[in-house]
């Protein structure tokens, strides 16, 4: 009917079908915003996704403007974040937004996929959900790195120091490997030249291309629930999962809620603790950058510090690298290391409840641990520790069988 | 397209014809990342930037150590003293690598009980070979820790007697790296640059 009636001559429908007939406006709103259905059952666990998605805008804007001021270059890249601290208009807020974000994004991050871990939300059919989401954060981690090179203070060089170094274990190709990211034969102006390239334009591309692909997936097999269960198997005549509701406006709105709880906390910060006593901001890092002294205590920031333990904890170079990758890339393959018949935390047994409390005090601990010196009983706890860390996932296959499940209802339900 | 057209498709050439197109288009590709991983190598600029420095001997006393730059890297110049040379041999046993023996750790020429030389003058990178952080000197003698003085390095906790080798049960793998050097006279060093050596 609406063709015939076109086809006399009247435009119908107005700029949106101009549009719609040009580009698939319309139908990409309706498959991934107001006809997305999401469990009706989400609690507040599931508000890091879109957090994530609120700190990668929030740095993405403020980096912008942050890279009007900056200059990457050795001799002037200290002055110049001291000169925008203080002489550009509002540049500190821009510059302590900027900072603040990025130990906010591994918060965001790491309570994101906490979530994951606690409802199976890796388990079939959304592995590749998962794997992604890793990739996303081993980007994240490198994003963070080279940012923390850019303002060339102690911390920025010696950090950058040790963690280049970690490359040189690599038997054989190892010193050229590391000559080759450095592209001197010291951490130096050129390190620094294109360690912001990466900062400013390879990671954060990759990051988008990353959380792009990371929504497309999710989007192709639906979320999760906090009862690990698939809403798309009850249908209603319409062909409506019956637990789903349109992801807009019913979590858009409860999404928004979440977002000026978060921005609260994240302009209180910002304004009242931009170094939140040396966690976010060393303080080590408010001196230039010095090549013939390194810091007393030589700690990085604390989002990589429960790695950082591991690798401190094992007293050989080659070894200590190996067991800090292992243990970056492991969770990586929970998919397959969890053997359990069900996916949420709600229907499993003692044993990956406990594992699961173990694995979060053994993760907080590491990341305490990494941030003492090393010695003495710190070495010796974070030994300890490591080895639980890796107990966790390798021993995985065998609790999560044995461990028993609850039957798992049909439909979504409330626990409060 | 009839069944004979079907019938005429000859898929052994069509695989070959895939198989070729893609195998030209991997070299071609692998011929134009050259240039571009070629220009993260050590610029034109930074080798020459990276040119051996004179260090002048003249100034340091007996026991004194300074630090020089070279390369951007930090090197130590450690003029010891008698008694700094005679407790070389106390740390033998505990040492990972008392007789330098990893090739890659110094010249050949420095491969030898004081790795130096000159018995007198200690050079070698202020890098730690652990990660790279720069050891502290600590050359104070203290019988009760079986330490004879050396580096200590604040990061990880790895140390290094008076000839930069390295202690056993430390993080750090191998003994502080000698750069190549030479004496130009006896109170001028060339750090970087060693032929032309005596």
């Amino acid at each position: 009917m609406a063709r015939i009636e076109a086809e006399v001559g009247k435009p119908q429908g107005g700029f949106m079908k101009w549009v719609d007939d040009r580009f698939p406006f319309t139908e990409t709103m309706k498959a991934h915003v107001t006809e997305y259905y999401a469990a009706k059952s989400f609690n507040w666990w599931y508000v890091f996704g879109v957090l994530a998605m609120v700190v990668l805008v929030i740095q993405l804007v403020s980096g912008v403007f942050l890279t009007m001021s900056y200059k990457p270059a050795a001799a002037d890249a200290f002055a110049s974040v001291e000169y925008i601290m203080r002489d550009v208009e509002w540049g500190w807020l821009i510059r302590y937004i900027h900072s603040t974000g990025a130990s906010f994004f591994f918060i965001v991050v790491y309570l994101h996929m906490f979530r994951a871990m606690l409802y199976g939300s890796y388990k079939k059919p959304r592995e590749l959900i998962w794997i992604i989401g890793m990739l996303i954060f081993f980007v994240l981690m490198a994003e963070g790195f080279a940012g923390y090179l850019l303002p060339w203070g102690q911390m920025s060089y010696w950090g950058a120091q040790v963690i280049i170094s970690l490359f040189g274990a690599i038997p054989g190709i190892g010193e050229a490997l590391v000559e080759f990211i450095r592209g001197d034969y010291s951490i130096s102006d050129i390190t620094l030249n294109r360690f912001f390239a990466l900062h400013v334009i390879v990671l954060p591309l990759s990051l988008i291309a990353l959380v792009f692909v990371h929504i497309v997936a999710l989007h192709h097999v639906g979320s999760n629930n906090p009862d690990g269960i698939e809403i798309k198997e009850h249908k209603g005549p319409d062909g409506v999962p019956l637990d789903g509701v349109p992801f807009h406006p019913h979590h858009t709105s409860k999404d928004l809620v979440a977002i000026i709880v978060f921005l609260m906390a994240f302009t209180g910060v910002v304004f009242f603790a931009p170094d939140m006593g040396g966690y976010f901001l060393e303080h080590a890092n408010f001196e230039p950058a010095n090549m013939t002294a390194t810091p007393e205590h030589i700690a990085p920031v604390w989002y990589y510090t429960p790695y950082y333990a591991i690798l401190r904890a094992v007293p050989s170079k080659l070894w200590g690298f190996i067991l800090f990758a292992i243990a970056v890339v492991l969770p990586l393959f929970l998919p397959w290391l969890d053997r359990a018949r069900v996916k949420s935390i709600r229907y499993r047994g003692w044993i990956y409840k406990s594992a699961l409390g173990i694995f979060v005090v053994t993760f907080v601990t590491l990341g305490w641990l990494g941030m003492q010196p090393a010695e003495g009983v710190y070495v010796m706890g974070a030994r300890i520790f490591s080895f639980i860390y890796f107990m966790f996932f390798l021993l995985m296959p065998y609790y999560t069988t044995i461990d028993k499940t609850k039957p798992v209802p049909d439909r979504v339900t409330y626990h409060g | 397209m009839n069944e004979d057209d079907v019938d005429r498709i000859d898929r052994n050439r069509r695989h070959f014809l895939t198989v070729a197109t893609a195998v030209t288009g991997a070299v071609g590709v692998g011929f134009v990342a050259v240039p571009f991983l070629s220009s993260l190598k050590p610029s034109a600029r930074a080798q020459a930037l990276g040119a051996p420095v004179e260090v002048p001997l003249g100034s340091i006393q007996p026991g004194e150590m300074i630090r020089v730059l070279w390369r951007g890297r930090l090197v130590f110049v450690l003029r010891r003293d008698e008694d700094m040379l005679a407790r070389l041999q106390d740390a033998v046993p505990d040492l990972r690598d008392p007789n330098s023996e990893v090739a890659d750790q110094q010249p050949d020429y420095t491969a030898n009980e004081t790795r130096s030389v000159k018995p007198e003058y200690l050079i070698v990178e202020g890098s730690c070979t652990h990660l790279g952080c720069a050891p502290l000197e600590d050359f104070d003698v203290r019988p009760s820790e079986s330490w004879g003085g050396g580096f200590f390095c604040p990061c990880h906790g790895s140390k290094f007697d008076l000839a930069g080798r390295v202690y056993k049960g430390v993080p750090a793998p191998t003994n502080l790296r000698v750069p190549p050097h030479r004496f130009v006279r006896d109170d001028l060093i060339l750090i970087g640059q060693d032929t032309g050596a005596a």
